[in-house]
């Protein structure tokens, strides 16, 4: 039966090749439009690190109190952390794993002296930053936490500049020339880039073109005066000079991150952070209440407006252009069944039941849909080559057309399709048979 | 010609009429909001800057093995450095002028405060926002900036300092926005006070017009309060602005890693060292022109798939009412009485749906602003989205239109 029915709509669909062209269009360009914006909005709004993103949290400490806050309904306290409290929250070590880390951007002179200079991006970092966020590794591994304490001359750097230094070749073991000192690589990073960069949020905002070529233990880079070069936020002038000036300042440059596996650790942690405060505030430091925050992942990210407004706007539009594509389809279908009311009214007179005329007009609108779902697929892949055009560099490679985004745009395209129908199809099985017949 | 007849005849098929009003509903209030967004994205392209962009470079570079520390003769050591290259890049063929700048409008990379009529305020709020450009007595020049009150810096005001240290200059120039805003009466040779100090600066000169660096909605409360600083900055990188001859930029921008390395090689210059201000402005806003470009094509797509719809969905009804047609036409009526009837009929459905959609588009601009930065869109783009949605309607229905009355009177006669 169900062939049958197939080779009917067929038939009908050849009947009126200009009305089902519109509808085909007409879905095509609407699912395409919604999967195109949607291949973005999943590329900027997916989970880092989905294993592990609701045991990893940002602590915030409200250290500049209400004065430092912009507008009257603000209470969030600073998103970064200032050297001290992060110095001392790594001292207490109170997680299972935790590390205070800044972005540096230091010069590396190449072993091949005849190469230029060249310089590099990347963050000071505690040892536990590599299991903290599984890291994963080429060559070697990270440091250890004797390496941190003595500020050892150790590096990790990324696959890519182990590439571009050492030809690819297990270069743990040799030197390298950053900032006019000597380190000992230890490790070579397996390609690793967390989209969006949820431990370095403030700088980056999540996304960034950006790539990470070292770490380098945080102290070591406190020492050798490897300065930040992200964001610094002042409440106010710090009163010394220089990278040391900024260290002994309230200005937030650091971020901060812990990784607590059980509920009890959260909350365990959040005592903690609220004690640190209350220690604090005796000692004369603050005179505003407790108002720290303890965020994971997933939340982090919400709260800094990571994934950007236009992404969402652009997906709601594409979605009312979804609808008003489907209403269209409806509307199209109802006129395309109803022109076939005598034919519906016959085949009611020679005994199809109610439930055959819906199963023949639905397969109708579903080959409509799937149609259209090829035509989108086609549109789909259009669309995301040429977002590329469009989005911010650091977007662009992100939105890419996959296997799920291919079966999801079908699914789509056929299911809205088929609701499209719904109703054409209702009004369908109503048709009088009686009536039809007699008029003819 | 009496509605009632038409609005009898529009109860009989209530679904595809409520279907049409229902797309025209939904396509008015997309139109109106992506077509804000459009203006909004193309008028916030369209600001000029301040400065004259054309033949304008940006040069970025850091030192290797430069000095890291504060003291005085690390800092004296980085600003050698600094001038070495500003002679050398002076020296070049084809370049007009040269600047050490810290920034440049739209790049993103800025150094921001609070300044303030009165000592000592609170660094966060202070009087206004500002940002800092520091730059030498060439700064306006290089930059095409103009002075419209006091003078510019001399050679003589123009000092050095570390990146870190928070003294504060003795003179500035500010933008005229900043100006009113502090000194509505003339702010030339007032003093004011920066990042809530307590040492006086005086203002000596007016600018303009010059654009904060960054681009984001963080900074839109403070876009046009620049303040300039005497200053050339001295870290392990630096920046200069390299104004050169028109038509030249090209070829001095081919040319500058060369003359920097045959200064001191010892320096990074990678892909992005060396910008012309136009790559600059462009990367700033490919976001918004992107984002305008995708609402445009959104748009299109909504205007033919609706008007797609009216012509077959009135090219349904025509063929329903082939007879009914014919019977009138029998009856005397002309066939332009038969177009006016689907044109009136349409307009109708239209102004029908376009009723839904006013309400619509405001409520999804009311929707985008709470849950999105967005600002409220003035009623005047609801009018043109009327407008649109109700010519688009006509002209869709027109085709249809002209087939019904092209319908013959004889058709009445036949029983099918």
């Amino acid at each position: 039966m169900l062939g049958y029915y197939i080779d009917l709509a067929v038939r009908s669909l050849k009947r009126s090749p200009g009305l089902t062209m519109l509808m085909v269009l007409a879905i095509g360009f609407g699912v395409a439009a919604s999967m195109t914006t949607y291949s973005v909005f999943r590329a900027v709004s997916g989970d880092p690190i989905p294993w592990k993103s609701s045991k990893l949290f940002v602590p915030q400490i409200d250290i500049w109190g209400p004065k430092a806050r912009q507008g009257g309904t603000d209470t969030e306290p600073p998103n970064a952390m200032d050297y001290n409290d992060a110095v001392a929250l790594m001292r207490a070590h109170r997680a299972k794993y935790q590390s205070a880390m800044y972005h540096i951007s230091p010069s590396i002179i190449p072993p091949d002296r005849s190469m230029h200079p060249i310089n590099v991006g990347g963050h000071a970092v505690y040892s536990e930053f590599f299991p903290m966020f599984d890291v994963p590794f080429q060559y070697g591994s990270g440091w250890s936490a004797s390496d941190d304490t003595q500020s050892a001359a150790v590096v990790v750097i990324s696959s890519k500049l182990n590439q571009k230094l050492f030809g690819g070749v297990n270069s743990v073991g040799k030197t390298l020339d950053i900032e006019g000192k000597d380190y000992r690589i230890v490790g070579v990073l397996d390609n690793w880039a967390p989209k969006p960069v949820f431990y370095d949020v403030v700088n980056t905002g999540g996304f960034t073109t950006d790539f990470e070529d070292v770490f380098l233990p945080f102290r070591r880079a406190i020492d050798m005066g490897i300065a930040n070069d992200g964001n610094t936020n002042c409440d106010e002038i710090p009163k010394g000079s220089g990278f040391v000036g900024l260290q002994q300042s309230t200005c937030i440059w650091i971020a901060y991150m812990v990784e607590l596996d059980e509920k009890a650790d959260v909350a365990a942690y959040r005592d903690y952070l609220d004690g640190y405060f209350r220690e604090q505030k005796e000692a004369g430091r603050f005179s505003w209440p407790v108002n720290n925050r303890l965020r994971d992942v997933p939340a982090w990210l919400k709260d800094q407006h990571v994934a950007p407004s236009d992404t969402q706007v652009s997906l709601v539009v594409a979605l009312g252009l979804l609808i008003v594509c489907l209403v269209n389809t409806a509307g199209l279908l109802l006129a395309k069944f109803l022109r076939r009311s005598s034919e519906i009214g016959v085949r009611r007179a020679l005994g199809a039941p109610r439930n055959a005329i819906y199963t023949q007009f639905l397969i109708e609108a579903g080959i409509v849909g799937a149609a259209g779902g090829l035509l989108g697929l086609m549109l789909t892949w259009v669309g995301v080559k040429s977002v590329a055009w469009v989005l911010p560099k650091e977007i662009a490679t992100l939105a890419r057309m996959d296997f799920s985004l291919l079966i999801l745009t079908l699914i789509v395209a056929v299911i809205a399709t088929v609701l499209a129908g719904l109703y054409p199809t209702w009004r369908a099985s109503r048709v009088q048979p009686a009536l039809q017949l007699k008029s003819n | 010609m009496s509605l009632h007849p038409m609005i009898a005849a529009l109860r009989k098929h209530k679904s595809g009429v409520v279907l049409i009003a229902m797309q025209i509903a939904l396509t008015l209030a997309i139109v109106c909001n992506a077509v804000f967004i459009i203006y909004s994205r193309v008028e916030k392209v369209n600001r000029p800057t301040g400065m004259d962009e054309s033949n304008l470079i940006l040069v970025s570079q850091q030192w290797v093995g430069a000095p890291s520390g504060d003291d005085p003769a690390s800092i004296q050591k980085l600003d050698e450095l600094q001038r070495e290259d500003i002679e050398a890049l002076r020296a070049m063929p084809d370049v007009v002028s040269v600047t050490p700048s810290n920034s440049l409008p739209l790049l993103d990379s800025s150094w921001n405060g609070s300044v303030a009529t009165k000592p000592g305020s609170d660094l966060i709020k202070g009087d206004a926002r500002s940002t800092y450009y520091f730059g030498d007595e060439n700064f306006l020049k290089t930059l095409g900036l103009q002075l419209v009150a006091g003078r510019n810096f001399t050679a003589g005001d123009v000092t050095n300092k570390g990146f870190r240290d928070p003294a504060e200059p003795s003179l500035v120039m500010v933008t005229k926005e900043l100006a009113d805003k502090l000194f509505p009466q003339g702010a030339v040779g007032k003093a004011m006070y920066l990042d809530g100090g307590t040492k006086p600066t005086t203002i000596v000169g007016v600018v303009a017009r010059l654009q904060v660096p960054s681009n984001g909605t963080w900074a839109s409360t403070f876009v046009w309060n620049s303040t300039i600083e005497p200053l050339r900055l001295n870290a392990n990188y630096s920046r200069y602005a390299v104004r050169t001859k028109p038509g030249r930029m090209d070829a001095v921008m081919h040319a500058i890693p060369g003359a920097l390395y045959g200064v001191n090689p010892m320096r990074v210059l990678d892909d992005d060292s060396v910008k012309s201000f136009g790559a600059i402005r462009a990367d700033a806003y490919r976001a918004d022109i992107g984002m305008a470009a995708l609402m445009g094509v959104v748009c299109l797509i909504l205007l033919a798939v609706t008007a797609a719809g009216i012509v077959g969905l009135t090219s349904f009804w025509v063929g329903q009412r082939h007879r009914q047609i014919g019977v009138r036409r029998a009856l005397g009526a002309r066939k332009i009485d038969i177009r006016h009837y689907f044109q009136l009929e349409n307009l109708l459905i239209a102004g029908g749906g376009a009723v839904v959609g006013i309400a619509l588009a405001i409520g999804l601009n009311r929707a985008l602003i709470q849950y999105f930065e967005m600002t409220t869109m003035p009623f005047w783009y609801v009018l043109v989205g009327l407008a649109t949605v109700l010519v688009l309607g006509q002209l869709a229905v027109l085709v249809p239109a002209m087939r019904a009355a092209n319908v013959p009177p004889v058709v009445a006669t036949r029983t099918v």
